[in-house]
């Protein structure tokens, strides 16, 4: 029994490691950003030029995933997003474009293949990543084995989601993206700079995808079409969390992945997937807010 | 559109062998100074990893037969298309190349999903497809000759081998949630059964799917003590991540594949797969000047000299060349024509000696088994001494003796029995 909490454990941490950056953009930013999965991608395939053209480990990649990813939402918010806030629908017809773009650059090698040349690590292969040999295998503990780096994943999950709660709730940056999210225009009146806060924000959410990628690339290969069904996923956390509660998205990604870990393990994945959505719709009809969510005002 | 109706009747009935052809021979082909022929795989999408690999190789055969003359002095052009890793746009394009093209044979398709999509377009146009891929029988078409292994190609020596040479009883069967893993685990079962082994596990994972989690766990708590994997794809990948990351070694619980082939193994590094095995009649370890030859030739034409060679890329590489060969024996390019030459004709491929059959179009292949190395590379560890006989209906009783795919097409008679 204690095998199956830790692999729903470890599923529920995926889950939330790929949720985290979307509470941001989309529960406290109201983007839905189509190209989140886009940017896990982009983190994983920074993991593996990083390893090919600087020879940095894969620890080492973390801190450059976040800042490759964070700087390619900064722009796609400057150039984009910026125009369509308030608009929801738009941002997710945007963003999807921004997606799809992203893939296609990664896979045409942003156009080096016109003229011939290779980028190593980039392309339409399959690319992979190498893990420390430390964190394969698996260590015993409790009476059961437990996956080294399914633990380094949940650690570092718990971090970020540490990390991004005492931004949110113990910065004043934090207090004024919370004010933008109550109020944007009551904000801005109270001397927030709501465009630089914005930004910042956007940024944020997607440097988090970006660390997401590289912890993926851990145990999947690294292709281009990888991210489109990791953003369904993050969706789902985020929705049934309730929009804009950081805990939400906690309690949300666990429960998730220990639904998925116990069906999965009583009878099989395809059950166990169907199981999840069926759950997911029963949450959303009978509370259509999410499970935690700020009052209305 | 009725004569089409009609003759595609006749194909399928197997009465006709004058079909109404003709009307439909490309004029363009014999006219012009070259012979054209399709190519369809998928450029872009989730597939293009492999597919690619498969597009080079049949490009490779067609530039190298262009560079030694040509078929018939004339040389040979490719009209490429994509086919996006999308049955739908696979079918599309097959009309395209057959209806607006005119083409007499097409070289295409890695899964059945896309083989399935196109087939009617052949059949009912009556042109050729060559299919590259290892598949999961069950078909009979004379519209296509198909070059990958059947399922007895992989599994008849495969399934025995792991019984006495691993001195393996207990397996857990592990695939992806389509048809090839699934009519793959059905002659496991039977060949299981003929030697005195049992399964105690029989489980689909979604095709895609990369979180192995509870799979491996359950594989874990089993009791079994080897795996068979029809797992297909980046699934592969995912799954001996897992295996390793769960702590089960190689030597103690082996898994076995179908699927798992060099370009997997590089994609997830060796190190996850060191010890485990693959049955594939082609390995790129295969020991030969022709296929160390075949490997050189292959880097320099994709300009990568770390590209790998798998089976189906082997496939859809001395499939050109036995076009060729039925185009020159028949001193014709037309549909029935290369179909009646195609059959009986035999090739040194890169993995030795293979036959198309005269029977059901299948190809001959010399089934053998490798284990991998740190290297990602697989040492064979047995083979057979030669080709044997394509059985694509074998998990339904089909024998060398008793074939259920002739020429005058697929004896349902039998299927039911």
């Amino acid at each position: 029994m204690v095998d199956v909490i830790l692999i729903g454990l470890s599923l529920g941490s995926i889950l939330l490691l790929i949720a985290l950056g979307l509470a941001i953009t989309y529960g406290a930013m109201g983007v839905i950003n189509m190209a989140h999965g886009d940017l896990v991608m982009v983190g994983a395939y920074t993991t593996v030029m990083a390893g090919i053209w600087l020879h940095l480990g894969f620890l080492a990649s973390i801190p450059l995933a976040f800042v490759v990813t964070a700087a390619i939402g900064l722009a796609i918010e400057k150039l984009i997003v910026r125009h369509l806030y308030g608009r929801l629908l738009d941002t997710l017809l945007a963003t999807w474009g921004v997606a799809i773009l992203l893939q296609q650059a990664v896979r045409l090698e942003f156009g080096a293949s016109f003229f011939g040349r290779h980028v190593e690590g980039l392309g339409s292969g399959l690319q992979k990543v190498d893990v420390p040999t430390w964190m394969t295998g698996s260590a015993r503990l409790l009476g059961t084995d437990v996956n080294l780096y399914r633990t380094f994943i949940i650690g570092v999950t718990l971090i970020l989601a540490a990390v991004t709660w005492f931004i949110m709730y113990r910065l004043p940056i934090g207090t004024q993206v919370r004010a933008i999210m109550r109020n944007p225009k009551m904000a801005a009146a109270c001397g927030i700079d709501v465009e630089r806060v914005n930004a910042m924000t956007f940024a944020y959410g997607s440097g988090l995808a970006g660390v997401a990628g590289v912890m993926m690339s851990g145990f999947k290969t690294v292709f281009p079409d990888m991210g489109t069904p990791l953003v369904v996923d993050g969706f789902l956390v985020v929705v049934v969390g309730g929009v804009g509660s950081l805990f939400g998205a906690v309690a949300a990604s666990g429960l998730l992945g220990q639904i998925n870990g116990v069906v999965a393990a009583a009878t099989n994945d395809t059950l166990a997937r169907a199981v999840i959505f069926a759950v997911v719709i029963a949450i959303i009809v009978l509370k259509p807010r999410g499970l935690f969510s700020y009052k209305g005002r | 559109m009725q004569m089409n109706r009609r003759s595609f009747l006749q194909a399928g009935v197997g009465s006709a062998a004058a079909l109404a052809g003709p009307t439909f021979l490309p004029r363009a082909a014999f006219a012009a100074d070259t012979i054209d022929v399709g190519v369809l795989f998928s450029l872009t999408g989730g597939l293009s990893i492999v597919e690619k690999s498969l597009h080079d190789a049949t490009m490779m055969a067609i530039s190298e037969i262009n560079a030694s003359g040509g078929v018939m002095g004339k040389q040979v052009r490719a009209i490429e298309e994509d086919g996006a890793s999308d049955p739908k746009t696979y079918n599309e394009k097959a009309s395209k190349l057959v209806i607006e093209n005119k083409l007499p044979t097409v070289f295409g398709s890695y899964t059945s999903a896309s083989r399935k999509a196109v087939l009617p377009v052949f059949e009912k146009r009556n042109s050729m497809y060559f299919y590259p891929t290892y598949y999961e029988g069950y078909e009979c078409s004379r519209n296509v000759v198909y070059t990958g292994a059947v399922p007895n190609q992989q599994l008849s020596n495969f399934v025995p081998w792991i019984i006495e040479k691993l001195g393996k009883k207990k397996f857990f069967i592990v695939g992806s949630d389509y048809i090839y893993p699934r009519e793959m685990a059905k002659v496991v079962k039977i060949l299981l059964e003929k030697h005195g082994a049992t399964y105690v596990g029989d489980e689909y994972l979604e095709l895609g799917h990369s979180e192995w989690g509870s799979m491996v766990n359950k594989i874990k708590n089993s009791g079994c003590d080897v795996v068979l994997s029809n797992v297909v794809g980046d699934s592969v990948v995912a799954f001996y991540r897992e295996y390793k990351n769960q702590g089960l070694t190689m030597d103690k619980l082996p898994i076995c594949a179908t699927v798992t082939s060099e370009i997997e193994i590089a994609a997830m590094g060796p190190e996850y797969a060191v010890g485990s095995y693959t049955s594939f009649p082609y390995f790129m370890a295969i020991d030969t000047p022709e296929n160390k030859s075949f490997i050189e030739r292959y880097r320099a034409f994709v300009k990568d000299p770390k590209a790998v060679t798998h089976h189906a890329m082997c496939s859809a590489y001395f499939q050109v060349f036995l076009w060729k060969q039925a185009v020159e024996k028949a001193k014709d390019t037309s549909p029935n024509a290369v179909r009646e030459a195609v059959r009986d004709q035999s090739f040194l491929s890169p993995g030795g000696e293979v036959k198309v059959s005269a029977e059901n179009l299948h190809t001959w292949l010399t089934p053998r088994i490798a284990q991998w190395g740190a290297d990602g590379q697989g040492k064979i560890v047995d083979a057979y001494p030669g080709p044997i006989y394509p059985l694509p209906y074998v998990a339904y009783g089909e024998t060398e003796q008793n074939p259920f795919c002739t020429p005058k097409g697929l004896d349902v008679k039998k299927l039911k029995g």
